[in-house]
């Protein structure tokens, strides 16, 4: 039984990262309507330019913020100079703008920062958290600030005009435009906030699996499991998501004999092929009511 | 008097079909006028081509503005609102969510919470059901929906794209009685296309017929209904 407890904890722990990517995942396809292949890697070169801040001598906050602030820049730059002309295009030319940018964004941290790892600094420290040896208060500062965030988009989403105004863009583009809305905009600003998370994700990350261009390789594929299990049009769900991708991942190599930590990605990829066939719209995923 | 709306020479294309050849209409301020004609005439392409959403050539000046180059949003903002085919209503939000998304391009938030009352008034229904999913209302709520969402705008020209499409002939009367009195106390001007001919006419003070593509007769609202060629030939009753 405390086998199972311990799991379940450090699984909600590794879940917190999960869920911190999945939630750009979210962020990014209620905006355009497809999975973002470069999500990671775009994250990946944020923490880089945090990680180059500190080393000119800001510290970690001063360093975060800016990160963020220029992430967000950087998402929106990104949007206007690529996909905006591809908008029309037919979806496979956008996946491969997406694995282009995935290359040259990889290739491009790897040619300023070369490969070797990094250390990323936490700011909330790494001793046990609550003297659990399963969670580190850096881990629980990472589900504090997963849940945060969640928090924030959940205000956003519901509250402020703005907020409204993006969904309507992403559920109804036509009858958006028809009520004065900048579509195009609205994509634009979800680029941007899908990059920010990211690299808050990104910043959070690095301290666990150290920095170094190939870092997000498999977490965003558990990214992707996250917020295929939750819901692709909830960020709510692809929290929940993430926590339970975490937590199946642990158990799963505990308890299902020959598993162990090689198999424990195929296990995600598993998961998200499971999920499709059985519940195409994810546990959170918004049935659309529709009456003709 | 100088026409609010006035389209010239108006030619719209599918790709390489062209649907509109060479339209000629004019709108003037507080009238409501009815675009009448069959199935394919051209009706829809021609409220789409105000508002931008099909590639057309000619002109359309609405108070002395082009309309033709701007994007579909920067017409809206200029006070014209349109409800198109099928009500474009946001199933997954809320009623008041959809009312409020109509005034999306507007400051003054005091002016939008009591016009979003005064669309209660006007569509008690929609009151009852404000926190209800848009998409679980039945066709004709919807339609009252998108009638109110579009007066959200506080439009000046309001294009109402067959609004009698798929509902009950009572619901019909009563929306049609809810645009006329919006057309004389709001002094919205309407251009409301319909094939149901013979209520939009009781309802419009003048109406143009189109046929493929071109405007073959225009006058009186009275005296089109009055004329049994006309009726025969283009309203079919």
């Amino acid at each position: 039984m405390e086998l199972l407890t311990n799991q379940i904890l450090a699984g909600i722990a590794t879940g917190a990262i999960y869920a911190c990517m999945a939630l750009a995942v979210v962020m990014i396809y209620q905006a355009i309507d497809h999975l973002n292949f470069a999500q990671g890697e775009m994250a990946m070169f944020s923490t880089f330019m945090a990680w180059q801040m500190m080393q000119w001598g800001l510290n970690y906050w001063e360093a975060f913020v800016l990160t963020v602030v220029i992430s967000f820049a950087g998402g929106i730059l990104i949007e206007r100079l690529l996909f905006k002309p591809l908008a029309k295009a037919p979806i496979l030319t956008n996946v491969a703008g997406f694995i282009a940018l995935f290359a040259i964004v990889n290739s491009c941290a790897g040619l300023i920062w070369d490969f070797t790892i990094k250390q990323f600094p936490t700011p909330f420290g790494s001793s046990p958290f609550l003297g659990s040896q399963l969670i580190s208060t850096h881990q629980a500062g990472m589900i504090g600030v997963t849940l945060g965030l969640l928090l924030l988009l959940f205000f956003f989403f519901r509250f402020t005009r703005i907020g409204l105004a993006m969904r309507a863009a992403a559920a109804l583009p036509e009858s958006a435009r028809l009520v004065g809305i900048n579509t195009s905009w609205m994509i634009a600003l979800g680029w941007g906030m899908a990059a920010a998370i990211g690299s808050i994700a990104g910043m959070l990350i690095a301290p666990v699996v150290f920095l170094e261009p190939n870092m997000m390789g498999g977490v965003l594929i558990y990214g992707f499991a996250a917020a295929v299990l939750g819901g692709l049009t909830s960020p709510f769900g692809a929290v929940v998501g993430g926590f339970l991708v975490g937590i199946f991942e642990n158990l799963a190599g505990t308890y299902i004999p020959g598993v162990g930590n090689e198999l424990k990605l195929p296990i995600a990829l598993a998961l998200i092929i499971i999920v499709l066939v059985v519940k195409p719209a994810g546990l959170f995923g918004r049935p659309i009511v529709k009456r003709v | 008097m100088t026409a609010m709306l006035n389209v010239k020479d108006l030619r719209a294309y599918y790709g390489q079909v062209q649907a509109l050849h060479g339209l000629e209409f004019g709108l003037n301020e507080g009238s409501l006028t009815t675009l009448l004609g069959a199935n394919g005439a051209g009706k829809t392409t021609t409220l789409r081509a105000i508002c931008s959403m099909v590639r057309s050539t000619g002109s359309i000046e609405f108070e002395g503005a082009p309309l033709l180059g701007r994007s579909t949003e920067n017409i809206v903002r200029l006070g014209i609102a349109h409800v198109p085919q099928g009500r474009g209503t946001f199933t997954t939000m809320t009623v008041e969510e959809n009312l409020q998304l109509g005034a999306i391009t507007r400051k003054d938030s005091a002016g939008i919470v009591s016009d979003i009352e005064r669309m209660y008034d006007h569509f008690p229904v929609l009151k009852q059901r404000h926190t209800q999913q848009a998409g679980t209302l039945s066709g004709g709520e919807q339609q009252m929906l998108a009638v109110a969402r579009a007066l959200m705008l506080r439009p000046r020209l309001m294009l109402l794209d067959e609004p009698s499409f798929g509902l009950a002939p009572l619901i019909v009367r009563d929306l049609f009685r809810i645009l006329g009195k919006i057309n004389r106390e709001d002094k919205v001007t309407i251009l409301v296309v319909e094939q149901n001919a013979q209520l939009a006419l009781e309802l419009a003070d003048k109406a143009y017929v189109i046929e493929t593509g071109r405007i073959v007769m225009s006058g009186n609202a009275a005296e089109i209904a009055n004329n049994e060629d006309v009726r025969k030939s283009y309203l079919g009753y």
